[in-house]
Formats: C-alpha cells, sequence, structure tokens
C-alpha cells in the first residue's frame, strides 16, 4: 500500500468539498494512509462469488397511499437558513 | 421514601401511578442532582428545564385523570428521559456534538421522540456525545468531553457517552442514544448500565441525524435490563417516514420473575476472547456466563471465523456513508455557514470550519472509499465480506439462541489516552461493530468491576427482532446478580 501523496490528499478534500489547512493535509496524509493499510487486509479474503451486502434488510418496495399530508410551513423550513428572502434561501450568484 | 433519582424505571412509573410521588417532584429531583453533578460530569450539552417541568405538571393532570378512572395510564406517563443530542425534539437546538449544528432547531420530532411524547415522558434535556456519532469516548465533542462518574478521569465511552453518564450518575433513569458501531453498548459496559441496540428496521430513524444509514439505530440506556424493555415496546415498530423500519409484530417484552434459563442455547464465540484484550474484562465475562450456565443454559463454542474483518469493513463502509450523508451540510439551508462571494467558497469554509478533526477524517476516508479508480478496492469489497460477517451470525443462529462476548476488550480508559491516534481509537470497537454489520440486537449490561473498579459489561446478539430472547437472558442474569444496582460514589 503506497502512501497517500499530498496531491490525493487535496483531491479528496476537493470531491469532499472541504477546505482543510496545511496542517490537516500532512495529517491526514500520515493517518489515512495507516487506516487504509490497515483495510488493506480484507484483500486477503476470496470474495469472487459472495454478493455484496448494502443493506441487511430484505429487498422491497415500501408504498404508502399517495395522500396529501400536512407539512412544514415556509417559514419552519427557513428558521435555520443563514440567508433566506422571499421564502427562498438566499445564495451567491452562480451565473455570471 | 428513598431519593427519588435512585429509582428504576419501573419503580418509578408504579410511585407515579399510585400518587406516592409526582412526576413534578420526580423531574425536580433530577434536575437539581444535574445541576449539583453536572460541572463535574457534563453529561448534557442542553438542559431543558422549563420544558421538563411543563411535560411533568402535565404528566401529573393525566396521571390523576387516569387514577380517578376517566383515561388510561400511559405507559411512561410523568417518567423523565435525558436524550441523545443526536435524535431532534421540536424546538430543542440539536447539535450532534458539532460546531456546524450550533445554532440548528429542528421544526420536528423524531418518530422515537414523538411515540416517547405520547406515552408521556418528560424532556430533561440533549446529552452530550461525539460528533455526528464518531467516536469511541465523547472526546470528539465541539462541547468538551464528559467524564466517567466512576471515576471522573476516565471517559464514558461514546459516542453516546453523556446519556450513558447521565443515566450512571442518576441524572435520569433512562436515556436515549444512537448505536451504529457500539455506540450505545460500549459506554453502557463503561459506565456500569444496561444498554439497546435493536434489531436494524426495529425502531424508525426518522429524526436521528444520520451518520451510516445502513447501520444507524436508535438504542436505549437505563440501569437494569427490566427498565429497557419498559420502553422497547413504545419506541418500536413501522413508520411511514422511514422506509426501513419494518412493519412486524412487537414481542411481549414484559419480563418474568424466573430466573429459569432451561433450553436456552447460548453461543460462547472464541474469536471474541483474543490476545491483547484486559484478562479482567475476560474473567468477569467468563464468570457470567458461568452463571447463565447455572441458570440453566446450555453453553456452545461456537466460531463467527470474520470477526477480524469487521473493523476493516466498518471503517470503510460507515465512512463511506457519513461521507454522503454528511454532504447536506453546504452552509445554505442550515447549519454553520462561512458567508464567502462564491458559492463554492461557502461550501469548502463552512464545511472546513464547521466539523471537527475526526468527522473530516471520515469524510475524507468515505469519498476516498467511493472515488473512481477505488471503489470496487475499498467500498465494493467491504459490502462483500460485510455479507460473510452477516452469514458468520446466520449460521450460529442455526444453533443458538444467543451469542454471548465481551463489549470492549478493555474497561474505561483514561482521557486522552488515544486521541492522538485514530486505529487505537478504532479498536475499542472490535467487538461491537458485527453487529452493526450484520443488523442483529445486541444488549450490553454491567457483569462486574476491574481490578481499578471501573464496571466492564458483558453483551448478547440475538437473531433479528428476537431482543425478547435478550431481555429475557439478561433480566434472569440480574435476578440473582446485583452489579445492575451498584452506583458510583458522587459528591
Amino acid at each position: 500500500m503506497t502512501k497517500l501523496s499530498l496531491a490525493e490528499v487535496e483531491h479528496i478534500a476537493q470531491l469532499a468539498r472541504l477546505e482543510l489547512t496545511a496542517e490537516e493535509k500532512a495529517r491526514y496524509s500520515e493517518q489515512l494512509s495507516a487506516i487504509l493499510e490497515h483495510a488493506a487486509r480484507l484483500q486477503e479474503l476470496d470474495t469472487s462469488d459472495i454478493p455484496p451486502t448494502s443493506s441487511v434488510l430484505p429487498t422491497r418496495s415500501v408504498l404508502r397511499p399517495d395522500v396529501a399530508r400536512p407539512g412544514l410551513t415556509p417559514d419552519e423550513l427557513l428558521s435555520n437558513a443563514p440567508r433566506a428572502e422571499q421564502n427562498q434561501f438566499r445564495v451567491p450568484p452562480i451565473l455570471e | 421514601m428513598t431519593d427519588l433519582t435512585d429509582l428504576t424505571v419501573l419503580d418509578a412509573l408504579q410511585a407515579l401511578r399510585s400518587g406516592q410521588v409526582s412526576s413534578r417532584e420526580l423531574t425536580q429531583a433530577c434536575l437539581d442532582r444535574i445541576s449539583r453533578l453536572e460541572p463535574a460530569i457534563r453529561a448534557f450539552i442542553t438542559l431543558t428545564p422549563e420544558l421538563a417541568l411543563q411535560q411533568a405538571d402535565e404528566a401529573d393532570r393525566k396521571l390523576a385523570a387516569a387514577r380517578r378512572g376517566s383515561a388510561n395510564f400511559a405507559p411512561l406517563l410523568g417518567l423523565p428521559l435525558a436524550v441523545k443530542d443526536v435524535l431532534t425534539v421540536k424546538g430543542v437546538r440539536c447539535t450532534c456534538g458539532s460546531r456546524i449544528l450550533e445554532n440548528f432547531v429542528p421544526p420536528f420530532n423524531a418518530t422515537v421522540i414523538e411515540r416517547l411524547l405520547a406515552a408521556g415522558v418528560v424532556v430533561l434535556g440533549k446529552t452530550n456525545m461525539d460528533e455526528f456519532a464518531m467516536g469511541s469516548s465523547t472526546e470528539n465533542s465541539a462541547y468538551g468531553p464528559t467524564r466517567n462518574p466512576w471515576n471522573l478521569e476516565h471517559v464514558p465511552g461514546g459516542s453516546s457517552g453523556g446519556s450513558a453518564a447521565a443515566v450512571a450518575a442518576h441524572m435520569a433513569p433512562a436515556a436515549l442514544g444512537s448505536d451504529t458501531g457500539g455506540s450505545v453498548r460500549q459506554p453502557a459496559s463503561y459506565c456500569g448500565i444496561s444498554g439497546l441496540k435493536p434489531t436494524y428496521g426495529r425502531f424508525s430513524r426518522y429524526g436521528l441525524v444520520a451518520y451510516g444509514s445502513s447501520l444507524d439505530t436508535v438504542g436505549i440506556f437505563a440501569r437494569t435490563v427490566a427498565d429497557v424493555a419498559a420502553l422497547f415496546p413504545v419506541m418500536a415498530g413501522m413508520d411511514p417516514l422511514d422506509a426501513t423500519s419494518m412493519d412486524l409484530p412487537v414481542p411481549d417484552t414484559t419480563l418474568s420473575a424466573s430466573a429459569d434459563l432451561k433450553g436456552m442455547r447460548i453461543g460462547l464465540p472464541a474469536e471474541y476472547f483474543i490476545d491483547g484484550m484486559q484478562p479482567a474484562v475476560e474473567n468477569l465475562v467468563r464468570q457470567a456466563i458461568e452463571t447463565l450456565h447455572s441458570l440453566g443454559a446450555e453453553i456452545i463454542p461456537i466460531s463467527l471465523p470474520h470477526t477480524e474483518y469487521a473493523l476493516p469493513v466498518y471503517y470503510l463502509i460507515a465512512p463511506a456513508e457519513a461521507s454522503a450523508n454528511l454532504a447536506r451540510y453546504d452552509g445554505i439551508r442550515f447549519g454553520f455557514s462561512q458567508q464567502e462571494d462564491e458559492m463554492w467558497a461557502i461550501f469548502r469554509e463552512s464545511r472546513g470550519g464547521g466539523f471537527g478533526q475526526e468527522v473530516k477524517r471520515r469524510i475524507m476516508l468515505g469519498t476516498y472509499a467511493l472515488s473512481a479508480g477505488y471503489y470496487d478496492a475499498y467500498y465494493g469489497r467491504a459490502q462483500k465480506v460485510r455479507t460473510l460477517i452477516k452469514r458468520d451470525f446466520e449460521k450460529a443462529f442455526e444453533s443458538v439462541d444467543a451469542v454471548a462476548a465481551p463489549v470492549a476488550p478493555s474497561s474505561a480508559f483514561r482521557l486522552g489516552e488515544h486521541t492522538d491516534d485514530p486505529i487505537a481509537m478504532y479498536l475499542e470497537d472490535v467487538f461491537t461493530l458485527p453487529a452493526n454489520l450484520a443488523g442483529v440486537p445486541g444488549l450490553a449490561f454491567p457483569v462486574g468491576f476491574d481490578g481499578s473498579s471501573m464496571p466492564v459489561g458483558m453483551q448478547l446478539m440475538g437473531r433479528h427482532y428476537r431482543e425478547d430472547q435478550l431481555f429475557k437472558i439478561a433480566h434472569a442474569y440480574q435476578q440473582v446478580t446485583d452489579w445492575h444496582r451498584r452506583s458510583p460514589q458522587l459528591a
């Protein structure tokens, strides 16, 4: 198992939308490498005929009657918004 | 009457129904004890004394009506309860132990809270936890660590450490937690109390802040197994708001006074007694198993051969699910927001500044495990090995009714002992992770004390939806032992 490079850490942080300090990047490069090395033990097992488990529950469709129910009001939904305006979440311009 | 905070759930309910004690008196006794002990223990993030007393007065009116015969007694009417800060209570701040949710006030109740409120509980407050339930010591809280009531230099375990400490310190007769990889069972063991992780699908997860959605369960803490069993049927059952909650009958969890375990077959897995575990833990667990044998249970040596792989499987699957679940914290709709002029900068800065170290570490790990080129080698492989772990349990339950094992390799460690080494911290979960990966129920309860007078617990794991069998076995044990009646000496 090769050690995660700083560039790889920066790439993952970009995918995860996380701003990291230089110190955090260095630390995660060490720690994530150690954890992934531990995880490499899973390669010992032959899993070629084993199906993956994504949930322990039996796969099934869960349906309910299509009936309108009371939900949260716009005021309730926006009550925790850092910036809201006219019943909407306010964000900076995305397209110039 | 004894100190009201010494009452078990069942004794409290009886005293409330008979009118021997009012919910206000009991609630005030809990609040007074919290005020006195909280500076040393720090079990709570948010206290709700006004809400609690208002709910207590309402409960007292309903108790009086029921005593007059004009209404039925709701099952938990007037019972004070502490709630892990990972479950939403409408109008009460829910931080999840994170700075990113410091000011988040949920406009809705979690379904389990809705059910418990309908059953008459009184909410004392929201308890401390590792941030987003990621941790094994409650040291990863943005609000400071909780202390173990048995020794303030030790951790209470985690991630539900605040709830476990509150119940152990008699601040509350019962509390809610969540268990994704052991976060109820391990702190129950470290604090000398009883704790249930139910079968995956048994309790609704609606209103439980998501960490690893295929593993997350809501759990229960109390000082006795009978008390845990008293809350269980109120919380169980299908919820249209959670498609993973199962529509199955809830078994009768009323416990008899009988301690007879004849006909019960209990498996002892060789893989849960490993080199490097604290000898006192192994000895106490083996003694407890001997006690179960003396009550008539048949003890059968079994093997769960893929146990050693549970740790790497869990620490790929849970972070992968977390990296997706925690994508919702974007600084736009709720939570901490670093205001920037540019959208991507709001995301990056709000998340970078709002999340703590362990959460960022797991988001990074999960993002990596799911990223292009690594998915099959890590996440895909982990899901396949999860199947092998699940099959181990299915095979075991062909020949036994329950599996008995230690909860953790050691008793509660000291604050700061593992904070610099994530893998050492993750190893604390080595015996609790398999039950989450297999979705089976697990029940932890105290079986003695080690040489440093710290409590040690044992867990029973059972078939899917057979919590009743675990309650029966552990309750029988508590009929003939008194570890669950020991309490820490607190000033």
